[in-house]
Formats: structure tokens, sequence, C-alpha cells
């Protein structure tokens, strides 16, 4: 582990020391005149394996590119999605973003807050769960949604977020389902009141 | 039935509407349909083997011909888009594809991403063609793991079947694609941005001009689209620059993917042609509000909502419409609101994901956006405000139109101005009484 000042103990061992493949593979995606852009995969890599991306890391990413540090430090900061600190084992993003929030990502998020003893940004003492309120995830139709990791989870009701904290608790994580919504479950409704001032209906959704 | 349509109701689409056939949207949610295999089964590719048979410039017209504009938002027509590049000159050009896709209320692209993957390929593969770019890269927003595994699996079967690469589908045309993924910022979506970011750069705006297709990606002659823009350009090549300019109204031509979220019984995507009527994509496909609403937001959280009523309900997704009834079309995202929702917290939530997403780096959005909006919003919200805040409030967002660096502070002001324009006595109520008159309810299904 880093400390908060200074640099990393030299005895640390780089990252991509047994991952040149790896290494190479994602350098030579981008032209010899682009090999900056391989700041974000890089970050990305060290992120997925290690939870968060340290000072050594971030270090070590810089002389591959041959950039200072805090050229990649200033990238790193600029997006929500790679961590100074480690994130849990389950890392649950929630977005509260309008449409979400309309089907009650609110109390959604006040829920996990609860249940998993977190405010948002923490993770918790054994590293197992980390909360993270985020912003629309392009999963507005099947709201609300539950972003695990990679996975998105979504129209996630009470029931269904127990099931999956459940679960994440067994290390038993089912994988997501893919919902669609709209035409894939269209059954037209004829004859049905279509004037704004119409009876609404019942709240039927899924 | 106070229903006040008179005219029969003009087709709309929908898998299950034998009257329309969709076309983009036809693959998403069959099982396999993100294959290869699959894809060719239904003539994918052949639209990319008709316009390698056709010059780069007859693809640009064709394109021009149809009448296609961005699907990302803005609306620029495509073709003009594309005639922008400058000359062949020996540089490399390249070919950008924004699957950044984060505007709130919208969710086309990823389905189309994770499920027709191919689709998006052939489409840049014209678009590279047209333009004469021998590089593209398609930029997908970090949070669509899926959809990006899906992409690069799909760009591996078409490199190894010659679809990628040098000499493509047996031409003399060498083309390849970058999969470049992002970390979580909506500014990315903004194409200057897009192009730092992917550089290795913080990815806060350029100034504009030098335009992307003088100075783009690394410096060099880019062009941008949409993920759904390319997908309709596939469709155009296929079909002829006619067929697609015969459907949609005066200025908006084509197939759109329309998208509804909110109280709606079956919140969705739905292809529908351009122009098709509010009332069709939100009562005869998605069934219709679960409860009574009482605002539309017509095009993603950056267009102005409109109030619900059987005048909106009646008017034309296009481009002229939402403009004559200053709003815009933006991505097609439909949002309604309930009425039980306060529109102030509503507007709220909107102004804080602004907030959260203004990259820093001009003042009237650092400021307004990022720091006082939002504050007097929860000033308001906790029954503190005054009518004096009001006034504050409005001419806040009044100074941000137009003055930022970029358009996100104009996405962020123009959602607020709306709101005061229909909902006015929302706030006052708030502001008078310290209480909203809509307080929060339980909206979390069991
Ligand atoms: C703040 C902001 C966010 C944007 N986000 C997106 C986005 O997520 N996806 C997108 O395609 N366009 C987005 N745009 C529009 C792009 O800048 C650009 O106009 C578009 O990608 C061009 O493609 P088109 O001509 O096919 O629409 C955004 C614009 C702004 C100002
Ligand atoms: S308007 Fe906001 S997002 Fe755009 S450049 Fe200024 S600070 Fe950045
Ligand atoms: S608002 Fe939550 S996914 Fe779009």
């Amino acid at each position: 582990m880093s400390t908060s000042r200074g640099h990393e103990l030299p005895t640390v061992t780089p990252f991509f020391a047994d991952k040149q493949d790896l290494l190479a593979r994602i350098l030579s995606r981008y032209p010899d005149y682009g090999r900056r852009s391989a700041v974000m995969p890089l970050l990305w890599e060290v992120q997925r394996a290690e939870r968060h991306v340290s000072r050594a890391r971030v270090d070590e990413i810089a002389e591959i590119l041959g950039l200072h540090a805090t050229e990649v430090k200033g990238v790193m900061s600029f997006y929500s999605t790679y961590h100074e600190h480690p994130v849990g084992a389950y890392h649950l993003q929630v977005c509260r973003t309008l449409s979400c929030s309309l089907a009650g990502a609110d109390e959604l998020a006040a829920f996990l807050e609860e249940e998993l003893d977190l405010v948002n940004g923490e993770t918790d003492a054994e590293g197992r769960f980390s909360l993270q309120f985020v912003e629309c995830l392009g999963s507005c139709g099947t709201a609300p949604v539950l972003q695990v990791n990679d996975s998105y989870f979504e129209r996630v009701s009470r029931s269904r977020c127990r099931a999956l904290l459940d679960a994440m608790r067994r290390d038993a994580l089912p994988a997501p389902t893919v919902e669609r919504g709209g035409d894939n479950e269209v059954v037209r409704v004829e004859g049905a009141d279509r004037s704004a001032t119409g009876e609404a209906g019942e709240g039927d959704r899924a | 039935m106070t229903d006040a349509v008179t005219e029969a109701p003009k087709p709309i689409t929908s898998r299950s509407d034998p009257r329309f056939e969709v076309t983009l949207y036809a693959h998403v949610g069959a099982p396999g349909s993100h294959t290869l295999a699959y894809y060719r089964a239904h003539g994918g590719y052949d639209a990319a083997r008709k316009a390698l048979g056709m010059t780069p410039a007859e693809v640009v017209d064709e394109v021009k011909a149809s009448g296609l504009r961005g699907r990302g938002g803005a609306g620029f027509p495509t073709g003009v888009k594309w005639s922008f590049m400058p000359p062949v000159d020996g540089r490399q050009r390249f070919l950008v594809c924004n699957a950044d896709e984060s505007e709130p209320g919208s969710f086309k692209d990823r389905y189309l991403l994770e499920d027709d993957p191919h689709q998006l390929i052939e489409g840049m593969l014209i678009g590279g063609w047209a333009i004469q770019a021998t590089l593209g890269v398609v930029y997908v927003r970090g949070e669509y793991h899926h959809a990006h595994e899906r992409l690069r699996v799909a760009l591996d079967e078409a490199r190894a079947e010659g679809i990628l690469g040098t000499g493509v589908l047996g031409s003399d045309f060498d083309f390849d694609l970058i999969l470049h993924r992002g970390a979580g910022a909506y500014i990315c979506g903004e194409e200057t941005s897009l192009m730092n970011s992917f550089e290795g750069l913080r990815a806060t705006p350029r100034l504009k001009p030098p335009f992307p297709a003088q100075a783009g990606v690394y410096g060099l002659p880019s062009t941008i689209n949409n993920v759904e823009s390319f997908c309709a350009a596939v469709h155009i090549v296929a079909r002829g620059a006619a067929w697609h300019a015969a459907m949609g109204t005066d200025d908006s031509k084509g197939m759109k993917l329309y998208q509804v979220s909110g109280p709606v019984r079956r919140p969705g995507v739905y292809e529908m042609p351009m122009g098709a009527r509010f009332r069709e994509l939100i009562f005869d496909l998605a069934g219709g509000p679960s409860e009574r609403a009482k605002a539309i937001i017509p095009g993603g959280s950056s267009t102005p909502m409109l109030p619900w009523s059987d005048a909106t309900l009646d008017l034309p997704m296009d481009y002229g419409t939402m403009a004559k009834h200053n709003s815009m079309l933006g991505t097609g995202g439909v949002i309604v609101i309930p009425e039980q929702k306060c529109i102030v917290d509503a507007i709220y939530n909107l102004v804080r994901f602004y907030g959260h997403e203004s990259c820093g780096k001009c003042t009237p959005c650092r400021e307004g956006v990022a720091t006082w909006l939002p504050k007097m919003y929860r000033k308001l919200l906790a029954g503190q405000g005054t009518r004096d805040d009001l006034a504050v409030m409005e001419d806040m967002v009044k100074n941000m139109r137009g003055t930022a660096f970029c358009p996100l502070a104009d996405a962020c002001a123009m959602p607020v101005q709306a709101s005061f324009r229909h909902f006015r006595h929302e706030y006052e109520h708030l502001a008078d009484t310290g209480t909203s008159r809509y307080p929060r309810r339980r909206e979390w299904a069991e």
C-alpha cells in the first residue's frame, strides 16, 4: 500500500511486469504518435485487478507512456471509475438520476446505505462492499438500475434488491438477466383512452 | 373520451405492428443477434459491399439526399458533415463513433451496441469509405461493459472474416476500428471532449473552430457521429436515399429510435418514423402512463419540458416542431413526469446531474451549474427559500445561456427555464410555504 506522501518503495513489483503481452496488445491498438491514448486502458486494467490505482501504479503507467505522473493523475482524477482507495469486492453503483429517481432510486439508495451501513463513497472494513451513487447509466427504461462491478441489474425492486444482497453475501451473485422492455414486451391495448385527461392505469409496471 | 385527435393516426412502428417495417431496431432482443453468423443471415454487410461499389462522393450524396440528421442530439445533417472533410492529402483521417451515451433519458445506443454490434461496424465501414478514412474509433462509455464485450468480439469476428483490415470485403480499401472505453464522465459525449479523452488528456472541451474535420483526433481530419446515425446509414445505402426521405416530416426524415421512461406501462425503445406523435409513442406503444402525468421531457434531460396536454400529445416529435415549441428533439429520450412529482425536486435532480458532470473549465458553468444553482435548489427544497431567491435563480440561469465554453451550461439552464415557464406556481408555493406542493412519496416497487 502506498502512503499518502512520497513514492512507493522500489520493491513493489510493477503491475505489468508479468503482463507484457497484455501491455503490448493495449499499446499496439493505437498509432505510434498516439501512444498516450493507452493511459485510460492501462488505468482500467489496474483498477479492475487491484480495485484502485495506487500512486506506484500511476508512476508505472507514466513511465510506460513517457508522461509525468501528474499527467496520469490528472486523467485519473477526471473520471469517476478510477479510485484512489480500494473499492469493495462488490462495488455497488446506484443511478439516482431522474428516470431512476421516478422509479424509486432514492429509496433504493437509502436502503443500500442502511443495509450495508455505508454512505456514498465508502468501502466496508472487510473490503467486501462499497457504495457509490452515480448518474444515468443508460438504463432509464428499466429503472431503477444497480450496477454491481461490471454488470447491470435492472428493474431492481425492494425484493430483488434484498435477494441480490443475500446472493452477494453468499458469494453467489447470479448473472444479470438481459432486460429490454419496450418493443420486446409489447402487447397492444386496443380502444384504450388515449387522452391527456384519461384515467391513468394502476401502475402495473414490471 | 376527450380524445382531440381528428385525423387518422399515422402508421406507427413496432415489431408487433404489421403496418410498419422496423429496420434499425429489428434484431434487438433476438437470440444470437450480436453474432456475425446471425447478421450475415439477415443481409449483413450487403450495404457495405454496395457502398464500396460506389464512389465515396456518391455515398456522401446518397446520405445527403436521404435527409438524415445526426441522432446524437444536435441533428446536424450527416451527409453535409461528411462533405466537410478536406481533400485527401496523405494524412491519416479518422472516423469516430460517439457511443458515450449518457444524456439522462437516453438508452437507445446501448441496445444497438449490445444486440447489433455488426450493424454499427457496417455503418462505420460505409462512413469510413465515404470520407476516405482508414481508421475509426468507437468510444464506448465505461459503464457499458456488456456493449464493450459484444463489440470487442464482433470486431474480432469481422477482422477474421476480412470485413475489417486490409482490403475489406475483397476491395482495395483498408479500414480498421479502435475500440476505446470511457471511464464515467458525461462531458466525454461532447465531441471535442471525447477526442481529448481518447488522446489520453483530461476530457475538457476544445475551442471550435477548428472543427473536427480540420483538426480532430490527434489534430488530424476527423468526422464524428452517433451510433444511431451510423446504423441509419446502413439502411440508407441498402434501400436508397429516396426510401429514407419518404419517411418523416419536412425537416426530419427517416426512422428514429424514440425512448420512453418514467411512469408508463411499457417503458423502452421504440422505432417510429420521424415525426410520430407523443400520443402514439406514449399510448399506443408504451401502453399509456401508469399514473396521471403533468409534463413531458421530449428528448433527454437537457431538452425543455412541455406540459402534459392533448395539444402536446398531438405534436409530431421532429426537429422543427420541437424548436417551434421552445424545446428540442435531442436524443428522442422522452421522460414522462407524473403529477405527484414535485417539479422543483425533479429539476433539482437534473441540476445536480449537470453540476456533477461540469468539467470545471469555465466560470459560468463551474460557478453556476456546479456550485450556486444546486445550492439554491437545496435551500428552496429545505423550505428556506424566498421569492427573492427565485428571482436570483432565474437571473442566474439567464446568465448561463450562451456564455459558457461548451453547451453543457445551456443544457442545464434550459430545463430550469422551462420549469419556471410552465410550473412557476410550484416554485412559488415552495418559496411561500416552505413545503412542496407535492411532498415526497414512496416510489420504489416492492
Ligand atoms: C454535453 C454534451 C454531451 C453530449 N453527449 C453525447 C452523447 O452521449 N452521444 C452522442 O452521440 N452525442 C453527444 N453529444 C453530441 C456530440 O457533441 C456530437 O454532436 C454528436 O456525437 C455528433 O453525432 P451526430 O451528428 O451523428 O449526431 C453531446 C454534446 C454535448 C454538448
Ligand atoms: S460549460 Fe461546463 S462542461 Fe462545458 S467547458 Fe464550461 S465548465 Fe466545462
Ligand atoms: S436515469 Fe438511471 S439509468 Fe438513466
